[in-house]
């Protein structure tokens, strides 16, 4: 089998695997993005298997919403806030920040790979590195395979 | 209060590994307050072993709830709402807790989820100290309210000990000189005549090593 671009081996039922990939963004990060519509977004590259989940502020990010998308049949989830330094509510993006890394961890503990999450930050209204970070994300996981059927170990 | 903090995940789910329905309790007690055991740490816990045994192919249903404490009787006797919903406690209480549920649930099966860390505070947010041994013979009006005891890496009751450096504990470089910090305080307050005491060889059988302590209050018996 000849290897995709991008350096990555895939088996071929990581071939077939379309990761659900969950997208948490704050208000401000998203707006623009979700102003354009599905369409505009996956004009843009926005790959069809992320789910955008837009909340008020990074700072209303909770560990366990992000743990329970796992639960729901997440293979990886993300956040996208403002830059850490023009968060619009000062220090959402930071707390948000730090709840992924908590559970970075808690997935590194479990064994499901660190990299099944993720935080980045974008500035205000519409760039492509939104679209950008659900791309990579998309290539990241479609490389691991699902969470939890032969998964990063 | 009691700090404590969680236990590996892993280490968890291999003691709830036979489990069919899993109560995970929180202790809405000093384990909430700082952030190990409350509600919102059980609920997060839950999670995590939902989705570990996922990962491990297993299935059981994990249930969350809470009691306000895990260290008196009355709150233990309310575990009775939740009968018939578990065949596993795996309490988010300090050892205190869990020690209670074994003492008064002899019939249920209980796992600690914490480690009990020490008696503390905390020192800025994220971030707690150890403040009191609990050693049964309180000195702090001796020390100017700073104890010798759990902060001082030697527990001396004559200090410093001439090792340390610009206030620093020659042990751990990280930690301030309590005797220092007792001598600066005991001066700044006015009691420096208290620094020349010397204390005499202290009597430790008020500490643990004799085995569980226990306190008799006849006033409030019944």
């Amino acid at each position: 089998m000849d290897s995709p671009p991008g350096g990555f081996n895939f088996t071929e039922s990581e071939m077939s695997f379309t990761p659900n990939i969950q997208a948490f963004c704050c208000h401000y990060t998203s707006q623009q993005s979700l102003a354009e519509g599905a369409e505009s977004l996956k004009a843009d590259g926005m790959p069809e298997n992320v789910t955008l989940n837009r909340l008020v502020c990074g700072g209303k990010l909770k560990e366990i919403t992000l743990l329970k998308a796992f639960e729901e049949g997440a293979d990886a989830v993300f956040f996208v806030g403002c830059p850490v330094d023009a968060c619009h509510n000062k220090k959402g993006s930071e707390r948000a920040a730090k709840r992924v890394l908590a559970v970075q961890k808690s997935l590194q503990e479990l064994g499901l790979g660190a990299e099944r999450a993720e935080m980045f930050h974008c500035a205000r209204g519409f760039h492509l590195e939104f679209v950008e970070a659900a791309q990579l994300m998309h290539k990241r996981i479609s490389a691991l395979g699902p969470a939890f059927d032969g998964g990063s170990k | 209060m009691i700090i404590a903090e969680r236990k590996p995940v892993a280490e968890i789910l291999a003691m709830v590994k036979d489990a069919k329905k899993i109560l995970v309790l929180a202790c809405r007690g000093c384990v909430s307050v700082c952030s190990a055991g409350g509600e919102r740490e059980a609920e997060i816990l839950a999670s995590l072993i939902r989705i570990g045994l996922k990962k491990e192919g297993k299935e059981a249903q994990v249930s969350c709830d809470s009691l306000v404490r895990q260290c008196d009787k009355e709150f233990i006797d309310s575990i009775d709402q939740f009968k018939g919903t578990y065949d596993a406690i795996v309490s988010t209480a300090c050892g205190v807790g869990v020690n209670f549920i074994a003492n008064l649930r002899p019939q249920d099966t209980v796992y600690p989820a914490l480690n009990t860390s020490f008696m503390g505070g905390s020192a800025e947010q994220g971030i707690w100290s150890e403040q009191c041994a609990g050693c049964g013979d309180c000195i702090l009006h001796l020390t100017g309210g700073l104890c010798p005891v759990v902060r001082c890496a030697k527990s001396l009751m004559n200090g410093p000990c001439g090792g340390s450096v610009n206030g620093r504990c020659e042990i751990h470089a990280d930690v301030e000189c309590i005797w220092q910090a007792i001598h600066d305080r005991m001066i700044r307050i006015g009691q420096s005549e208290g620094l020349d005491r010397i204390a005499p060889i202290r009597d430790w059988s008020t500490t643990s090593h004799g085995g569980p302590r226990k306190i008799v209050r006849e006033d409030l018996t019944i």
